[in-house]
Protein backbone atom coordinates (compact mmCIF):
# COMPACT_ATOMS: atom_id res chain seq x y z
CA UNK A 1 0.00 0.00 0.00
CA UNK A 2 2.92 2.37 0.59
CA UNK A 3 5.57 3.09 -1.94
CA UNK A 4 8.85 2.15 -0.23
CA UNK A 5 10.78 5.08 -1.65
CA UNK A 6 8.63 7.69 0.06
CA UNK A 7 8.78 6.20 3.53
CA UNK A 8 10.52 8.40 6.06
CA UNK A 9 11.42 5.54 8.40
CA UNK A 10 12.33 2.11 7.10
CA UNK A 11 13.27 -0.29 9.84
CA UNK A 12 13.89 -3.91 8.94
CA UNK A 13 14.74 -6.84 11.17
CA UNK A 14 16.16 -4.52 13.81
CA UNK A 15 17.71 -6.21 16.84
CA UNK A 16 19.06 -4.62 19.97
CA UNK A 17 20.84 -6.18 22.92
CA UNK A 18 21.77 -4.71 26.30
CA UNK A 19 24.46 -7.20 27.25
CA UNK A 20 22.65 -10.52 27.45
CA UNK A 21 19.25 -8.85 27.32
CA UNK A 22 17.52 -9.02 23.92
CA UNK A 23 15.61 -5.73 24.02
CA UNK A 24 14.29 -5.44 20.48
CA UNK A 25 13.58 -8.51 18.38
CA UNK A 26 13.34 -8.39 14.60
CA UNK A 27 11.43 -5.14 14.48
CA UNK A 28 9.95 -4.11 11.13
CA UNK A 29 8.51 -0.63 11.09
CA UNK A 30 7.76 1.67 8.20
CA UNK A 31 6.45 5.17 8.51
CA UNK A 32 5.00 7.30 5.75
CA UNK A 33 5.29 11.11 5.82
CA UNK A 34 2.28 12.65 7.55
CA UNK A 35 1.53 9.49 9.49
CA UNK A 36 0.98 9.53 13.26
CA UNK A 37 2.11 6.28 14.83
CA UNK A 38 1.50 5.59 18.51
CA UNK A 39 3.57 2.91 20.22
CA UNK A 40 2.05 1.28 23.28
CA UNK A 41 3.16 -1.50 25.59
CA UNK A 42 4.01 -2.24 29.20
CA UNK A 43 6.98 -0.52 30.80
CA UNK A 44 10.16 -2.39 29.93
CA UNK A 45 8.63 -3.68 26.70
CA UNK A 46 11.22 -1.78 24.64
CA UNK A 47 8.97 0.94 23.23
CA UNK A 48 11.17 3.85 24.32
CA UNK A 49 14.27 2.03 23.16
CA UNK A 50 12.63 1.55 19.79
CA UNK A 51 12.04 5.22 19.10
CA UNK A 52 15.44 6.15 20.54
CA UNK A 53 17.00 3.97 17.84
CA UNK A 54 15.44 6.21 15.18
CA UNK A 55 17.63 9.19 16.12
CA UNK A 56 20.58 7.13 17.25
CA UNK A 57 20.33 7.76 21.00
CA UNK A 58 20.40 3.97 21.21
CA UNK A 59 22.59 1.76 19.07
CA UNK A 60 21.26 -1.42 17.54
CA UNK A 61 23.22 -4.56 16.77
CA UNK A 62 21.72 -5.86 13.56
CA UNK A 63 19.14 -5.08 10.94
CA UNK A 64 18.73 -2.03 8.76
CA UNK A 65 17.37 1.41 9.51
CA UNK A 66 16.92 4.26 7.10
CA UNK A 67 15.58 7.64 8.19
CA UNK A 68 14.68 10.17 5.53
CA UNK A 69 17.04 8.49 3.09
CA UNK A 70 20.00 8.35 5.51
CA UNK A 71 21.17 4.95 6.56
CA UNK A 72 22.01 4.24 10.19
CA UNK A 73 24.50 1.45 10.71
CA UNK A 74 24.59 -1.10 13.54
CA UNK A 75 26.80 -0.56 16.60
CA UNK A 76 26.96 3.20 16.30
CA UNK A 77 29.07 3.29 13.15
CA UNK A 78 26.85 5.75 11.32
CA UNK A 79 29.04 8.89 11.31
CA UNK A 80 27.74 11.82 9.29
CA UNK A 81 24.41 10.15 8.46
CA UNK A 82 23.52 10.20 12.15
CA UNK A 83 24.25 13.93 12.36
CA UNK A 84 22.04 14.57 9.34
CA UNK A 85 19.22 12.48 10.79
CA UNK A 86 19.33 14.33 14.08
CA UNK A 87 18.95 17.70 12.39
CA UNK A 88 15.83 16.38 10.60
CA UNK A 89 14.27 14.46 13.51
CA UNK A 90 13.02 16.25 16.62
CA UNK A 91 12.48 14.64 19.99
CA UNK A 92 10.47 15.42 23.10
CA UNK A 93 11.50 13.62 26.28
CA UNK A 94 9.64 12.43 29.33
CA UNK A 95 11.77 14.64 31.60
CA UNK A 96 11.64 17.65 29.20
CA UNK A 97 15.45 18.02 29.36
CA UNK A 98 15.33 21.76 28.89
CA UNK A 99 18.65 23.55 29.30
CA UNK A 100 18.34 25.04 32.81
CA UNK A 101 21.09 27.63 32.33
CA UNK A 102 19.40 29.20 29.30
CA UNK A 103 16.24 31.29 29.16
CA UNK A 104 13.22 29.84 27.39
CA UNK A 105 13.93 31.81 24.23
CA UNK A 106 17.61 30.79 24.25
CA UNK A 107 16.59 27.15 24.65
CA UNK A 108 14.65 27.49 21.42
CA UNK A 109 17.19 29.49 19.41
CA UNK A 110 20.32 27.51 20.36
CA UNK A 111 20.11 24.71 17.80
CA UNK A 112 18.88 26.78 14.83
CA UNK A 113 21.79 29.18 15.37
CA UNK A 114 24.52 26.64 16.07
CA UNK A 115 23.40 23.83 13.78
CA UNK A 116 21.50 25.57 11.00
CA UNK A 117 23.65 28.69 11.16
CA UNK A 118 20.74 31.11 11.34
CA UNK A 119 21.50 34.62 12.52
CA UNK A 120 20.13 35.70 15.85
CA UNK A 121 17.27 37.85 14.60
CA UNK A 122 15.90 35.14 12.29
CA UNK A 123 16.19 32.54 15.05
CA UNK A 124 14.49 34.87 17.54
CA UNK A 125 11.63 35.59 15.19
CA UNK A 126 11.02 31.91 14.52
CA UNK A 127 11.32 31.09 18.23
CA UNK A 128 8.75 33.71 19.20
CA UNK A 129 6.35 32.40 16.58
CA UNK A 130 6.74 28.86 17.94
CA UNK A 131 6.37 29.90 21.57
CA UNK A 132 3.24 31.75 20.59
CA UNK A 133 1.94 28.64 18.87
CA UNK A 134 2.37 26.51 22.00
CA UNK A 135 0.88 29.30 24.12
CA UNK A 136 3.88 30.50 26.13
CA UNK A 137 5.05 33.60 24.28
CA UNK A 138 4.81 35.62 27.49
CA UNK A 139 7.32 33.35 29.28
CA UNK A 140 10.12 33.78 26.75
CA UNK A 141 12.57 35.48 29.10
CA UNK A 142 12.03 33.19 32.06
CA UNK A 143 14.21 30.24 32.96
CA UNK A 144 12.86 26.68 32.74
CA UNK A 145 12.83 26.26 36.52
CA UNK A 146 10.35 29.14 36.76
CA UNK A 147 7.78 27.32 34.61
CA UNK A 148 5.27 24.59 35.41
CA UNK A 149 5.86 21.09 34.05
CA UNK A 150 3.26 21.54 31.33
CA UNK A 151 4.83 24.82 30.25
CA UNK A 152 8.29 23.26 30.25
CA UNK A 153 7.15 20.44 28.04
CA UNK A 154 5.58 22.90 25.61
CA UNK A 155 8.87 24.81 25.50
CA UNK A 156 10.60 21.50 24.77
CA UNK A 157 8.17 20.98 21.91
CA UNK A 158 8.87 24.47 20.54
CA UNK A 159 12.60 23.84 20.88
CA UNK A 160 12.37 20.69 18.79
CA UNK A 161 10.11 22.32 16.21
CA UNK A 162 12.56 25.21 15.81
CA UNK A 163 14.79 22.90 13.81
CA UNK A 164 11.92 22.42 11.34
CA UNK A 165 12.05 18.65 11.67
CA UNK A 166 10.54 16.27 9.13
CA UNK A 167 9.72 13.77 11.87
CA UNK A 168 8.95 14.18 15.57
CA UNK A 169 9.58 11.55 18.24
CA UNK A 170 7.74 11.72 21.58
CA UNK A 171 9.03 9.57 24.41
CA UNK A 172 6.25 9.46 27.02
CA UNK A 173 5.80 13.24 26.86
CA UNK A 174 3.14 13.41 29.57
CA UNK A 175 4.33 10.71 31.99
CA UNK A 176 6.21 13.13 34.25
CA UNK A 177 3.40 15.68 34.37
CA UNK A 178 0.82 16.40 37.04
CA UNK A 179 -2.60 15.25 35.79
CA UNK A 180 -3.94 18.77 35.35
CA UNK A 181 -1.12 19.62 32.94
CA UNK A 182 -1.40 16.64 30.65
CA UNK A 183 -4.19 18.22 28.63
CA UNK A 184 -2.25 21.29 27.55
CA UNK A 185 0.62 19.20 26.21
CA UNK A 186 -1.68 16.79 24.41
CA UNK A 187 -3.50 19.77 22.88
CA UNK A 188 -0.26 21.11 21.45
CA UNK A 189 0.56 17.67 20.02
CA UNK A 190 -2.95 17.30 18.60
CA UNK A 191 -2.49 20.63 16.87
CA UNK A 192 0.79 19.47 15.41
CA UNK A 193 -0.74 16.23 14.14
CA UNK A 194 -3.51 18.23 12.46
CA UNK A 195 -0.92 20.27 10.63
CA UNK A 196 0.40 17.11 9.07
CA UNK A 197 3.57 16.49 11.08
CA UNK A 198 4.91 12.94 10.95
CA UNK A 199 4.95 11.71 14.53
CA UNK A 200 5.99 8.64 16.46
CA UNK A 201 4.59 8.76 19.98
CA UNK A 202 5.24 6.49 22.92
CA UNK A 203 2.46 7.09 25.42
CA UNK A 204 0.17 5.62 28.02
CA UNK A 205 -2.64 8.05 27.12
CA UNK A 206 -4.92 5.60 25.37
CA UNK A 207 -7.73 8.07 24.72
CA UNK A 208 -5.27 10.39 23.00
CA UNK A 209 -3.80 7.48 21.05
CA UNK A 210 -7.19 6.44 19.77
CA UNK A 211 -7.96 9.99 18.73
CA UNK A 212 -4.78 11.06 16.91
CA UNK A 213 -3.16 7.83 15.74
CA UNK A 214 -3.32 6.64 12.18
CA UNK A 215 -1.77 3.44 13.39
CA UNK A 216 -1.14 1.90 16.80
CA UNK A 217 1.74 -0.46 17.41
CA UNK A 218 1.68 -2.78 20.42
CA UNK A 219 5.04 -4.01 21.68
CA UNK A 220 5.46 -6.90 24.06
CA UNK A 221 8.86 -8.06 25.33
CA UNK A 222 10.73 -6.41 22.47
CA UNK A 223 8.49 -7.69 19.70
CA UNK A 224 5.73 -6.05 17.72
CA UNK A 225 2.81 -8.25 18.69
CA UNK A 226 0.13 -6.41 16.80
CA UNK A 227 -0.44 -3.22 14.87
CA UNK A 228 -3.27 -1.56 13.07
CA UNK A 229 -5.63 1.40 12.96
CA UNK A 230 -6.76 2.47 16.46
CA UNK A 231 -10.36 1.27 16.01
CA UNK A 232 -9.15 -2.18 15.19
CA UNK A 233 -6.43 -2.43 17.80
CA UNK A 234 -8.43 -0.97 20.65
CA UNK A 235 -11.85 -2.46 19.83
CA UNK A 236 -11.01 -5.77 18.20
CA UNK A 237 -7.49 -6.73 19.29
CA UNK A 238 -6.58 -10.07 17.76
CA UNK A 239 -3.82 -11.10 20.11
CA UNK A 240 -4.42 -12.36 23.57
CA UNK A 241 -1.46 -10.30 24.87
CA UNK A 242 -2.87 -7.13 23.37
CA UNK A 243 -6.22 -7.92 24.93
CA UNK A 244 -4.82 -8.45 28.39
CA UNK A 245 -2.64 -5.33 28.16
CA UNK A 246 -5.58 -3.19 27.08
CA UNK A 247 -7.80 -4.73 29.75
CA UNK A 248 -5.24 -3.66 32.34
CA UNK A 249 -4.71 -0.08 31.15
CA UNK A 250 -8.26 0.73 30.11
CA UNK A 251 -9.82 -0.48 33.32
CA UNK A 252 -9.46 2.85 35.13
CA UNK B 1 60.69 29.95 87.01
CA UNK B 2 57.72 32.27 86.87
CA UNK B 3 55.93 32.57 83.59
CA UNK B 4 56.66 36.15 82.75
CA UNK B 5 55.03 36.34 79.33
CA UNK B 6 52.97 39.37 78.56
CA UNK B 7 51.36 39.74 75.16
CA UNK B 8 52.70 42.83 73.43
CA UNK B 9 50.00 44.28 71.19
CA UNK B 10 52.33 46.96 70.04
CA UNK B 11 54.62 44.37 68.53
CA UNK B 12 51.68 42.93 66.60
CA UNK B 13 50.81 46.32 65.16
CA UNK B 14 54.43 47.21 64.51
CA UNK B 15 54.95 44.07 62.48
CA UNK B 16 52.43 45.16 59.84
CA UNK B 17 54.78 47.20 57.62
CA UNK B 18 57.33 44.38 57.80
CA UNK B 19 54.82 41.73 56.75
CA UNK B 20 53.04 43.66 54.00
CA UNK B 21 55.79 43.08 51.39
CA UNK B 22 55.01 39.36 51.71
CA UNK B 23 51.43 39.75 50.55
CA UNK B 24 52.17 40.37 46.85
CA UNK B 25 54.30 37.20 46.82
CA UNK B 26 51.63 35.16 48.55
CA UNK B 27 49.02 36.42 46.09
CA UNK B 28 51.26 35.98 43.06
CA UNK B 29 52.21 32.41 43.96
CA UNK B 30 48.69 31.33 44.84
CA UNK B 31 46.76 33.00 42.04
CA UNK B 32 49.49 32.45 39.42
CA UNK B 33 49.67 28.81 40.41
CA UNK B 34 45.89 28.42 40.54
CA UNK B 35 45.45 29.99 37.12
CA UNK B 36 47.83 27.47 35.59
CA UNK B 37 46.38 24.71 37.78
CA UNK B 38 42.93 25.54 36.43
CA UNK B 39 44.01 24.78 32.88
CA UNK B 40 45.91 21.69 33.98
CA UNK B 41 42.76 20.63 35.83
CA UNK B 42 40.49 21.13 32.84
CA UNK B 43 42.93 19.25 30.62
CA UNK B 44 43.36 16.19 32.84
CA UNK B 45 39.78 16.31 34.13
CA UNK B 46 38.45 16.00 30.58
CA UNK B 47 41.00 13.32 29.68
CA UNK B 48 39.80 11.42 32.72
CA UNK B 49 36.27 11.12 31.33
CA UNK B 50 37.33 10.29 27.80
CA UNK B 51 35.78 7.12 26.41
CA UNK B 52 39.29 6.08 25.32
CA UNK B 53 41.26 4.16 27.93
CA UNK B 54 44.69 5.29 26.71
CA UNK B 55 43.60 8.90 27.24
CA UNK B 56 42.19 8.16 30.68
CA UNK B 57 45.17 6.52 32.27
CA UNK B 58 47.66 9.42 32.02
CA UNK B 59 45.04 11.52 33.82
CA UNK B 60 44.62 8.89 36.51
CA UNK B 61 48.39 8.67 37.02
CA UNK B 62 48.72 12.45 37.15
CA UNK B 63 46.03 12.85 39.78
CA UNK B 64 47.29 9.96 41.92
CA UNK B 65 50.88 11.23 41.89
CA UNK B 66 50.24 14.88 42.68
CA UNK B 67 47.35 14.34 45.03
CA UNK B 68 49.12 11.50 46.78
CA UNK B 69 52.40 13.28 47.62
CA UNK B 70 52.86 16.25 50.00
CA UNK B 71 53.06 19.65 48.38
CA UNK B 72 56.13 20.37 50.53
CA UNK B 73 57.93 17.44 48.93
CA UNK B 74 56.76 18.63 45.51
CA UNK B 75 58.19 22.12 45.95
CA UNK B 76 61.48 20.77 47.39
CA UNK B 77 61.69 18.42 44.43
CA UNK B 78 61.15 21.29 42.00
CA UNK B 79 63.42 23.80 43.73
CA UNK B 80 66.32 21.54 44.78
CA UNK B 81 65.80 18.48 42.60
CA UNK B 82 65.04 19.78 39.14
CA UNK B 83 68.12 22.05 38.92
CA UNK B 84 70.28 18.90 39.05
CA UNK B 85 68.52 17.80 35.90
CA UNK B 86 68.44 21.21 34.21
CA UNK B 87 71.95 22.25 35.20
CA UNK B 88 70.79 25.69 36.33
CA UNK B 89 68.99 26.90 39.46
CA UNK B 90 65.29 27.63 39.48
CA UNK B 91 63.93 30.88 40.78
CA UNK B 92 62.14 30.25 44.10
CA UNK B 93 59.10 32.21 42.99
CA UNK B 94 58.81 30.13 39.83
CA UNK B 95 59.22 26.94 41.85
CA UNK B 96 56.43 28.03 44.20
CA UNK B 97 54.05 28.85 41.36
CA UNK B 98 54.87 25.55 39.67
CA UNK B 99 54.21 23.59 42.85
CA UNK B 100 50.80 25.22 43.37
CA UNK B 101 50.01 24.67 39.69
CA UNK B 102 50.75 20.93 39.59
CA UNK B 103 49.25 20.30 42.99
CA UNK B 104 46.01 22.26 42.59
CA UNK B 105 45.82 20.92 39.02
CA UNK B 106 45.43 17.41 40.38
CA UNK B 107 42.58 18.39 42.69
CA UNK B 108 40.94 20.58 40.05
CA UNK B 109 41.00 17.62 37.62
CA UNK B 110 38.78 15.78 40.02
CA UNK B 111 36.55 18.83 40.46
CA UNK B 112 36.17 19.14 36.68
CA UNK B 113 35.45 15.44 36.29
CA UNK B 114 32.86 15.49 39.07
CA UNK B 115 31.23 18.63 37.69
CA UNK B 116 30.88 17.29 34.17
CA UNK B 117 29.72 13.87 35.31
CA UNK B 118 27.08 15.43 37.55
CA UNK B 119 25.15 16.80 34.57
CA UNK B 120 22.14 14.61 33.82
CA UNK B 121 22.40 12.38 30.78
CA UNK B 122 19.21 13.92 29.39
CA UNK B 123 21.03 17.21 28.77
CA UNK B 124 23.42 15.55 26.38
CA UNK B 125 20.65 13.54 24.75
CA UNK B 126 18.51 16.63 24.22
CA UNK B 127 21.48 18.45 22.68
CA UNK B 128 22.34 15.61 20.34
CA UNK B 129 18.70 15.12 19.37
CA UNK B 130 18.65 18.76 18.25
CA UNK B 131 21.54 18.08 15.90
CA UNK B 132 24.31 19.63 17.98
CA UNK B 133 27.63 17.86 17.59
CA UNK B 134 29.21 16.29 20.65
CA UNK B 135 31.61 19.23 20.87
CA UNK B 136 28.78 21.76 20.63
CA UNK B 137 26.73 19.87 23.20
CA UNK B 138 29.68 20.06 25.56
CA UNK B 139 30.46 23.69 24.88
CA UNK B 140 26.98 25.20 24.97
CA UNK B 141 25.08 22.85 27.27
CA UNK B 142 27.22 20.61 29.49
CA UNK B 143 30.17 22.84 30.36
CA UNK B 144 28.25 26.00 31.38
CA UNK B 145 26.16 23.95 33.80
CA UNK B 146 29.11 21.92 35.04
CA UNK B 147 31.14 25.06 35.62
CA UNK B 148 28.47 26.53 37.89
CA UNK B 149 28.51 23.42 39.99
CA UNK B 150 32.31 23.59 40.11
CA UNK B 151 32.45 27.06 41.67
CA UNK B 152 32.08 25.99 45.34
CA UNK B 153 34.73 23.22 45.20
CA UNK B 154 37.01 25.48 43.13
CA UNK B 155 36.72 28.16 45.82
CA UNK B 156 37.60 25.56 48.39
CA UNK B 157 40.69 24.58 46.43
CA UNK B 158 41.66 28.24 46.02
CA UNK B 159 41.62 28.74 49.78
CA UNK B 160 43.62 25.57 50.38
CA UNK B 161 46.24 26.62 47.82
CA UNK B 162 46.57 30.11 49.32
CA UNK B 163 47.36 28.52 52.68
CA UNK B 164 49.71 25.98 51.06
CA UNK B 165 51.95 28.84 49.89
CA UNK B 166 52.94 29.34 53.54
CA UNK B 167 55.04 26.17 53.23
CA UNK B 168 57.21 27.82 50.61
CA UNK B 169 59.02 29.83 53.27
CA UNK B 170 61.34 26.80 53.26
CA UNK B 171 62.68 27.64 49.81
CA UNK B 172 63.11 31.29 50.77
CA UNK B 173 60.39 32.97 48.74
CA UNK B 174 59.59 36.25 50.47
CA UNK B 175 55.94 35.40 51.12
CA UNK B 176 54.04 36.17 54.29
CA UNK B 177 55.45 33.51 56.60
CA UNK B 178 58.98 34.14 55.40
CA UNK B 179 58.65 37.88 56.10
CA UNK B 180 57.33 37.03 59.54
CA UNK B 181 60.24 34.69 60.29
CA UNK B 182 62.78 37.29 59.22
CA UNK B 183 61.17 39.95 61.38
CA UNK B 184 60.85 37.66 64.40
CA UNK B 185 64.55 36.81 64.16
CA UNK B 186 65.33 40.38 65.17
CA UNK B 187 62.48 41.05 67.62
CA UNK B 188 61.80 37.68 69.32
CA UNK B 189 58.05 38.42 69.36
CA UNK B 190 56.91 35.17 67.73
CA UNK B 191 53.39 35.03 69.12
CA UNK B 192 52.60 38.66 68.36
CA UNK B 193 53.88 38.48 64.81
CA UNK B 194 52.46 35.09 63.88
CA UNK B 195 49.09 36.36 65.06
CA UNK B 196 49.34 39.15 62.52
CA UNK B 197 50.48 36.66 59.86
CA UNK B 198 47.40 34.57 60.58
CA UNK B 199 45.16 37.64 60.39
CA UNK B 200 46.58 38.51 56.99
CA UNK B 201 45.90 35.00 55.63
CA UNK B 202 42.42 35.21 57.01
CA UNK B 203 41.88 38.59 55.32
CA UNK B 204 42.87 37.10 51.97
CA UNK B 205 40.86 33.89 52.26
CA UNK B 206 37.82 35.65 53.67
CA UNK B 207 37.79 38.16 50.80
CA UNK B 208 37.92 35.25 48.38
CA UNK B 209 35.00 33.58 50.16
CA UNK B 210 32.90 36.71 49.82
CA UNK B 211 33.66 37.05 46.11
CA UNK B 212 32.81 33.38 45.56
CA UNK B 213 29.54 33.66 47.42
CA UNK B 214 28.51 36.50 45.14
CA UNK B 215 29.49 34.50 42.07
CA UNK B 216 27.44 31.57 43.30
CA UNK B 217 24.37 33.70 43.93
CA UNK B 218 24.62 35.09 40.42
CA UNK B 219 24.84 31.59 39.01
CA UNK B 220 21.76 30.41 40.85
CA UNK B 221 19.36 31.81 38.26
CA UNK B 222 18.04 29.05 36.10
CA UNK B 223 19.29 26.20 38.24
Amino acid sequence: MNDNAQQIVRMQQLNKHFGSLHVLKNIDMHITPGEVVVVIGASGSGKSTLIRCINGLEEFQSGSLEVDGNELLPNGKSGQALQTIRTEVGMVFQQFNLFPHLSVIDNVTLAPMKVRGWNRSDALEAAKRLLDRVGIADQADKYPSQLSGGQQQRVALARALAMEPRLMLFDEPTSALDPEMIGEVLDAMRELAKEGMTMVIVTHEMGFAREVADRVVFIHQGEITEEGPPEQLFDKPRHERTQSFLARVLKH
Amino acid sequence: MEPSFEFNWEATINSIPHLLPGIPYTLLISFGGLAIGFFIGIFFGLLRISPLRWLRWPAIVYVEVFRGTPILVQVLFIFYGLPQLLGSPINALVAGIAAIAVNSGAYISEIVRGGVQSIERGQREASLSLGLSRTQAFRYVIWPQAFRRMIPPLGNQGIISIKDTSLFSVIGVGELVRQGQVYIASTFTAMEVYLMVAIMYLAITWSLSIILRQLENKGLVGQ
